[in-house]
C-alpha cells in the first residue's frame, strides 16, 4: 500500500489545522454559516437532518489493519459506535459534534487518512475496482494509477472551484466492478502491443440526467495520463453551465458539444499542457508501483478447506456466494457482506471494524477494500484460513451469505440521514431484504442487484440496478418509482421507469410481484433477472408489477 | 381563492451539537418541537425568522417549517419535519434517546 511521504503528511496536517482555526472562527462568531460552510465542505463536513456528518475518504477504497481500528476507535470515541460506507469507498460518520472535528481529523492523519475533497466542486475520492491487485481477471492492478490521479487532483489550484463535482473511477479488468460509465471520466487499464494505457470514457453520470460515458479515448499511453485528464477537466473547467447546477456537470457539457467536439477541444488543450508535465509524475509512478507489489503469497495445504466444505453446509452456501476468483494459486478474494437481512445498508460497528481489521491482519496480507457496494473485501486471503475467517465473521453477525443477491442492496442514507433526501431508502432495503429471507426465496432467486435512492441525486445508483428505486416526495407522501434492466458493468445501461410510483406501503408488495413473476418467467435456473428483462423487455414485468389495470394504473 | 395561510415554526441546527432545534416564544433554542412557538400568520414568521438568522452563534441555517397546533404543542406537518423531530427510523440514535 501506498504510505505518506513527508509532503503528503505535513500537507495533511496544515489542512487539518487550518480547519481547526476556522472552527474556532466559526464558534466565536468571527464567521458567518454562510462564510463557512464552503470551508467545511472542503474538509468533508456536511450539516443534515440530525447532526453533522463527516465524510472520510478511502482511497480507491483500500485500508490497512491499523486504519480500519483507528476508523473503529473514531466511530466509537466520537461518534455513535458505528460508521456507514457509501458507495464512494467512502465511510461516513452521522453524529460528530462540530467541536470534535479538528480532532476526528487529527486521527485520521495519524493513519495517513483524511476527509479532504470528499465533497463540494473539486475532483472527488477516486475510486477502483474493489477486487484490484486480487482479482483472477485483471490485467493490470489499477491503484497506482489512482493513487497517481489522487496525488495530482488534490489541491490542484485549476481545479478548486469547478462547475460542479467531478468524480473518476478507474478498472484493470474488462469487466467492471468500478462503475466507469458512470463516472465524469472512466479509465480502463489496458495493455495494447506491449504498451500500458487507458480506454477513457467521458460524461458518465448517474443523478438527475443519468448518462452512460462516451469513449473520448480508446488509448491513451500511460505516460499521458495525467496530461490527458488535466485537458478534459480543463476545458469542461471553461466550458461547463455555471449558469445553472443542474445543467453543471461535464455529462451535460459532453450532451450538449457532442463526444467530437469534446475530444477536438481535449486534444488542442493536451498538446498544451503536455509540454508542462516533464515527466516527474511518471517518476512518482514508479514509486507508487513499488509500493504496490504484491504480497508475498503463501502455500499451503488445502485439504481441511475442501473437507470443511464438504462436511458444512453453511460455510459451503458462505463460499459459493462471497468468495471470487484469486489470481494467486490457493488463494480468494472474500466479500464481508455488511448487508445482513434487516441490517442498515453499509453500516459496521466499531466492534465488527476491528474484527475485519484483526482478520486482514492476520490472514489477508494487511489489506482491506470497501466496495461501492457498501461491503468490505479482504482481497487476499487463503483458502486453508477461510474456515477460520468465517467463523470469525458469523461470532460478529458478518457471515451473511448473500453477496449478489437480492439482499445485498444498494441504498443511499436516504431521509433518514440525508438533508437532501426526498424519502427514506434504508428501511425499504431492510423490508426487502427481511421478506425475501422469510420467503426462502433469496437464492433461487439468483443474482439480482437491487438499488435505492433517496432522492433524484442517486447516490444509491438506482438508474444502474437491476432494479432500481427513487423514493421522492409525492404532495407531502412519501414514494418509490421503480425502474428496470439497470446494469452498472462493462454493458451498462440505464434502467428504464416501470411506470406510476408506489406508496411506501405499496412498494414491498410490488418488488416481490416482480420477483415471483420472473421466476415464472425466466427460461430456467441459469437465467438471470437481467438476462430475462433483457430477452422478454419491459411489458411481462411491468405486468408483474401492475396486476390490476395491466400497467395502466392512474399516475401516483 | 388565495391559499389558507398554514402556521410555522422557526426551525435550525445546533451550530454546536447539530441537533435539531426549535425557537420557543422566550427565545430559547429547544431540542423539541413541542416547545416551539407556533406563528399563525405570514408577518410574524418572517419577524421571528430575521430574528433567528441573526443568532449565528446558535444555530446554523435557521428557516420556516409548516406546523399544526396540537394540545400538546406543534407538530410537524410534512414528514420531514417528523422524522426530524423524532430521528432516524433504522437506529433510536437521535431524538427517540431523549423522550
Amino acid at each position: 500500500m501506498y504510505s505518506y511521504s513527508e509532503f503528503d503528511a505535513a500537507f495533511v496536517r496544515e489542512r487539518v489545522a487550518q480547519f481547526r482555526a476556522q472552527v474556532e472562527r466559526r464558534v466565536d462568531g468571527s464567521l458567518t454559516e454562510e462564510e463557512f460552510r464552503p470551508l467545511r465542505l472542503m474538509n468533508g463536513l456536511y450539516l443534515q437532518l440530525h447532526a453533522y456528518m463527516l465524510r472520510v475518504a478511502i482511497p480507491y477504497g483500500t485500508l490497512n489493519s491499523h486504519q480500519m481500528r483507528q476508523l473503529a476507535m473514531i466511530a466509537e470515541r466520537w461518534d455513535k459506535g458505528y460508521g456507514h460506507f457509501t458507495t464512494r469507498q467512502n465511510i461516513q460518520y452521522n453524529w460528530p459534534k462540530l467541536p470534535d472535528v479538528p480532532d476526528i481529523l487529527d486521527a485520521l492523519a495519524d493513519v495517513e487518512m483524511h476527509a479532504i475533497q470528499t465533497s463540494g466542486n473539486t475532483i472527488r475520492n477516486v475510486t477502483a475496482d474493489h477486487f484490484a491487485g486480487a482479482a483472477a481477471d485483471e490485467v493490470e492492478d489499477p491503484r497506482p494509477y489512482a493513487e497517481l490521479l489522487r496525488q495530482w487532483s488534490t489541491d490542484h489550484p485549476e481545479f478548486q472551484f469547478l462547475p460542479r463535482k467531478f468524480k473518476i473511477a478507474v478498472t484493470g479488468a474488462e469487466a467492471d466492478r468500478a462503475v466507469i460509465a458512470a463516472h465524469d471520466i472512466g479509465l480502463q487499464v489496458l495493455h495494447r502491443d506491449g504498451a500500458v494505457g487507458f480506454r477513457v470514457l467521458v460524461g458518465g453520470g448517474l443523478g438527475r440526467t443519468p448518462m452512460i460515458g462516451k469513449e473520448v479515448s480508446p488509448f491513451v499511453p500511460v505516460a499521458d495520463l495525467l496530461p490527458y485528464c488535466e485537458a478534459i477537466v480543463s476545458v469542461w473547467n471553461l466550458l461547463g453551465r455555471r449558469d445553472n447546477k443542474y445543467k453543471a456537470r461535464i455529462k451535460i457539457t459532453v450532451h450538449e458539444h457532442g463526444i467530437d467536439d469534446i475530444r477536438a477541444r481535449v486534444e488542442e488543450r493536451f498538446a498544451q499542457v503536455k509540454p508542462l508535465f516533464t515527466g516527474v509524475d511518471q517518476a512518482l509512478l514508479a514509486d507508487i508501483k513499488a509500493a504496490f507489489a504484491p504480497p508475498a503469497f503463501k502455500t499451503a495445504d488445502t485439504a481441511g478447506y475442501d473437507a470443511a466444505r464438504a462436511a458444512d453446509p453453511v460455510f459451503r452456501a458462505w463460499c459459493d456466494t462471497n468468495l471470487t476468483a484469486h489470481k494467486a494459486d490457493g488463494y480468494a478474494v472474500v466479500s464481508v457482506s455488511l448487508k445482513k437481512q434487516g441490517a442498515t445498508p453499509g453500516d459496521a460497528s466499531a466492534d465488527q471494524m476491528r474484527v475485519l481489521a484483526e482478520l486482514a491482519e492476520t490472514y489477508g496480507h494487511d489489506e482491506l477494500r470497501i466496495s461501492h457496494e457498501q461491503n468490505v473485501i479482504l482481497p487476499h486471503v487463503h483458502v486453508s484460513d477461510l474456515t477460520a475467517v468465517h467463523a470469525a465473521l458469523k461470532a460478529v453477525d458478518l457471515a451473511t451469505a448473500n453477496i449478489g443477491l437480492i439482499s445485498d442492496i444498494i441504498a443511499c442514507p436516504g431521509m433518514d440521514y440525508c438533508a437532501l433526501a426526498t424519502a427514506r431508502s434504508i428501511p425499504i432495503a431492510q423490508q426487502i431484504a427481511l421478506r425475501f429471507d422469510e420467503l426462502k426465496l433469496e437464492h433461487d432467486v439468483g443474482p439480482l442487484k437491487i438499488k435505492i435512492s433517496g432522492c433524484i441525486n442517486a447516490c444509491g445508483h438506482h438508474h444502474v440496478g437491476h432494479i432500481g428505486i427513487l423514493g421522492l416526495d409525492r404532495a407531502g407522501v412519501e414514494n418509490y418509482q421503480v425502474t428496470l434492466g439497470g446494469d452498472g458493468t462493462q454493458d451498462a445501461a440505464i434502467g428504464e421507469r416501470a411506470g406510476p410510483g408506489f406508496s411506501a406501503d405499496e412498494i414491498i408488495p410490488a418488488i416481490e410481484r416482480l420477483v415471483l413473476g420472473y421466476l415464472d418467467l425466466r427460461a430456467d435456473e441459469h437465467e438471470t433477472f437481467l438476462m430475462a428483462y433483457k430477452r422478454l423487455g419491459m411489458e411481462p414485468f411491468k405486468a408483474a408489477l401492475y396486476p390490476d389495470k395491466d400497467g395502466s394504473r392512474d399516475a401516483a | 381563492m388565495p391559499k389558507a395561510y398554514v402556521p410555522k415554526v422557526v426551525t435550525a441546527n445546533a451550530l454546536l451539537e447539530g441537533d435539531a432545534v426549535w425557537l420557543t416564544a422566550d427565545d430559547r433554542w429547544s431540542p423539541d418541537m413541542a416547545e416551539a412557538e407556533l406563528l399563525m400568520d405570514a408577518k410574524a414568521a418572517e419577524r421571528r425568522l430575521a430574528d433567528a438568522a441573526k443568532r449565528q452563534s446558535e444555530v446554523a441555517g435557521p428557516y420556516l417549517a409548516d406546523a399544526a397546533a396540537t394540545d400538546h404543542g406543534p407538530v410537524p406537518v410534512h414528514f420531514r419535519e417528523d422524522f426530524r423531530a423524532r430521528g432516524p427510523s433504522n437506529y433510536f440514535h437521535g431524538k427517540q434517546t431523549e423522550a
